[in-house]
């Protein structure tokens, strides 16, 4: 499906159910150098199961054209943008990695447009190490390399998948491979130059969904627990897993979504 | 853009520890550390929603072993991290890998460009038996890069070719032969039987999809009969605008988009939820079960399998009574050079000879021989032999026959894993009965 937004055009997988705007709507927000496809394994389900769904490919990323937005608070407004275009009043917003910044953003500067808020894999501040914002300006492959491996508990080389046939590392790896040269460097200036406003987060009034993998090498659990400590009443889950959850633990980390969001009957 | 390597990467396992563990974990339900096999035509849905889910493809999971099985899915997995895909399909034989990869990629009125050095089964795949169902292939001299560029058409859809071709063991130059399908929006699909991940990674090495025969090297032993495609999930299919299969709606499965619903593995979504589910050349988990065992001591027998063969190759070279030896480990050999930048553990534990003497010679070489099995078959533990065109390639015309480098009197061997002297006994003690009139 595609939206105009901020003048240029959008992408949103829809779940493969025609899009109609109506309530309850979800927007899915992937992470760096990601498209709308790391949802495959919630997205389809809920658009399903009475959910309106909007998996999202960022301006620059995936099917969707433009610059890529150099700033969290840019593609917050963005996502709000996105509302607006696709006649949405509000949505739950449902963010991994950098998608959870711009989830929490949407939410702090929208916050009548989010109606719930689900962070996966996230951190207040998610600062990057050198090496890998190095290794991503300069285009190095060992940045991919650094994102599917630290993406993902160290298990997952020598595991089985969860997705029958799917290699979890090779998946990840090509699918940040197909981005345009530029934008992993963007979307990690963009989360390392991140500053939350604390006041703002721990004001804040949003049913909230803190998912955490117990074996996150990106955004380590710890933070996770810290960052939901911070929001009022927000309720955590600890999934057996690394970073990527949607893939890594993709029943556990719907059940949870399942769970927070309501499950609706399939229409 | 700078594409140098400055950059130190994560470290991560080794081919030889991911020959051994990848893509399984201790089986949960019993704790059982080897592969278990499940050999069950079907999976319990846990409740009616769950099994409406995992029909309409809205959660992942074993539904039916023609679509996917736990243990075909380590062999799948597995594959894939020693290629470096994003996923693969294990099928009924290298025949059915070849079969699914063309057919998920084009119907009626495809065509393909394919090297003239093929497995002879390729071959009547692609010269006799696809036509009937619309679908062409032009052969091209595996090495005339302008051959390659000349035969594609706006209708072409894949390049195809052997990573080293059998029998005649030229080198096929993935890198370049990978630059000109990329220049023309279409994806190359190597057949790497002979080379196995071991060897050389043709996904690393540029090539878009890499297909095994499993029979052989892989499962090492020649006791089944197996297929895997690995997909490496760069081609740009929405890109290319060629691959509607992959970038339109597809009616067969509720209007899905596959490339919408899955960018880097669009190609094996439609594999599967087409091609396995239609054409049905599963692979069975007893026979995943073997070719899991075999890899797992893939990374100690190629090294001993090519050493053997140099080692052969060398002795053959030197025999007054052979005319020729074809192996790229040999100085004359025309794809030397290119073999020792690909496969610098070596590339082949195929190679073929032309015995002094034609035809009659070559028939009293083969029976003369003891520790060589005569079959048709490659990459087993035990050595083996072969007149391909009496046999292999027994349908190809002289021309054709030529243009994939055979001649009457060739010999095809590979190398097994038994000592190499005795081998080199074997085919000395062969080839003076064979010279005898």
């Amino acid at each position: 499906m595609q939206f105009i937004v901020q003048g240029y055009p959008a992408f949103a997988y829809t779940g493969g159910r025609p899009y109609v705007a109506q309530e309850p709507a979800i927007v899915f927000v992937h992470g760096a150098a990601f498209d709308h496809s790391v949802w495959q394994w919630q997205s389809r389900y809920l658009a399903n199961h009475g959910f309106t769904v909007l998996a999202i490919d960022l301006p620059g990323h995936g099917r969707s054209p433009g610059a890529v937005r150099e700033s969290i608070g840019d593609m917050a407004e963005w996502i709000a943008a996105l509302l607006e275009s696709a006649g949405l009043t509000r949505a739950a917003v449902v963010g991994h990695s950098m998608g959870s910044l711009v989830a929490l953003e949407t939410a702090l500067r929208h916050p009548t447009k989010v109606w719930k808020l689900a962070l996966v894999g996230t951190s207040a501040p998610m600062l990057v190490g050198e090496p890998f914002l190095a290794a991503a300006a300069d285009h190095d492959p060992a940045g991919l390399d650094m994102e599917a491996t630290w993406g993902h508990a160290r298990s997952v080389a020598l595991a089985a998948s969860p997705v029958p046939g799917a290699f979890l590392y090779g998946a990840s790896r090509a699918l940040n491979g197909q981005s345009q040269p530029g934008v992993l460097a963007a979307d990690l200036k963009a989360c390392n130059t991140w500053q939350p406003d604390m006041a703002k987060v721990r004001a804040l009034d949003l049913p909230t969904l803190v998912a955490v993998g117990k074996r996150d090498q990106m955004t380590p659990a710890k933070a996770g627990y810290a960052l939901a400590k911070e929001i009022r009443g927000a309720k955590v889950v600890t999934l057996d897993a690394g970073h990527s959850m949607m893939s890594e633990a993709p029943t556990a980390l719907l059940k949870a979504l399942r769970e927070f969001l309501g499950h609706s009957p399939p229409p | 853009m700078d594409h140098s390597r400055r950059h130190t990467p994560p470290k991560r396992p080794h081919p030889d520890t991911l020959a051994v563990h990848a893509g399984q974990s201790p089986d949960p339900a019993t704790g059982a550390r080897a592969v278990p096999i499940y050999q069950s035509a079907s999976f319990v849905f846990p409740d009616a929603d769950t099994a409406a889910a995992l029909f309409n493809m809205e959660v992942p999971g074993h539904v039916y072993s023609r679509l996917s099985n736990p243990t075909v899915a380590v062999l799948e997995e597995r594959m894939a991290a020693l290629e470096g895909g994003v996923g693969a399909i294990a099928t009924a034989s290298g025949q059915a890998a070849l079969h699914l990869a063309l057919v998920t990629l084009m119907g009626q009125g495809g065509h393909v460009v394919a090297s003239a050095s093929l497995y002879g089964g390729s071959h009547n795949l692609l010269q006799y038996t696809l036509p009937r169902f619309g679908i062409t292939t032009t052969f091209v001299p595996a090495r005339d890069l302008d051959a390659w560029r000349r035969a594609i058409r706006p209708e072409t859809r894949l390049l195809f070719g052997e990573s080293v071709g059998n029998p005649s063991v030229d080198v096929l130059d993935i890198p370049s032969i990978a630059a000109i399908a990329g220049e023309n929006g279409v994806p190359l699909l190597v057949d790497a039987t002979v080379t196995t991940p071991m060897l050389g990674q043709p996904l690393q090495q540029g090539a878009h999809l890499v297909m095994h025969s499993a029979t052989k090297f892989l499962s090492g032993h020649g006791v089944v009969i197996g297929g895997v495609l690995v997909d490496g999930g760069r081609f740009d299919w929405l890109a290319s605008r060629k691959f509607p299969t992959l970038t339109e709606p597809y009616e067969g499965f509720h209007g899905m988009v596959f490339s919408e619903e899955s960018t880097a593995s669009a190609f094996l979504l439609r594999a599967r939820r087409e091609g396995l589910r239609d054409f049905g050349a599963c692979m069975a988990p007893m026979t995943a079960f073997q070719v899991l065992q075999g890899i797992e001591t893939l990374p100690l027998r190629m090294p001993r399998h090519v050493d053997s063969t140099l080692k052969v190759a060398e002795f053959l070279s030197k025999h007054e009574a052979v005319e020729r030896v074809h192996h790229p480990s040999l100085a004359s050999h025309p794809d030397h050079a290119l073999a020792a930048r690909l496969y610098p553990r070596g590339c082949s534990a195929i190679l073929s000879f032309e015995l002094k003497g034609g035809r009659d010679a070559g028939r009293r070489f083969i029976e003369a021989l003891t520790l060589f099995s005569h079959l048709a078959n490659i990459g087993d533990a035990k050595s083996l032999v072969i007149h391909p065109a009496t046999t292999t390639h027994f349908r190809m015309d002289d021309r054709a026959l030529a243009a994939a480098g055979i001649g009457p009197g060739t010999v095809r061997l590979s190398i097994g894993l038994e000592h190499p002297d005795d081998l080199i006994e074997d085919l000395g003690r062969a080839i003076y009965s064979s010279q005898k009139n």
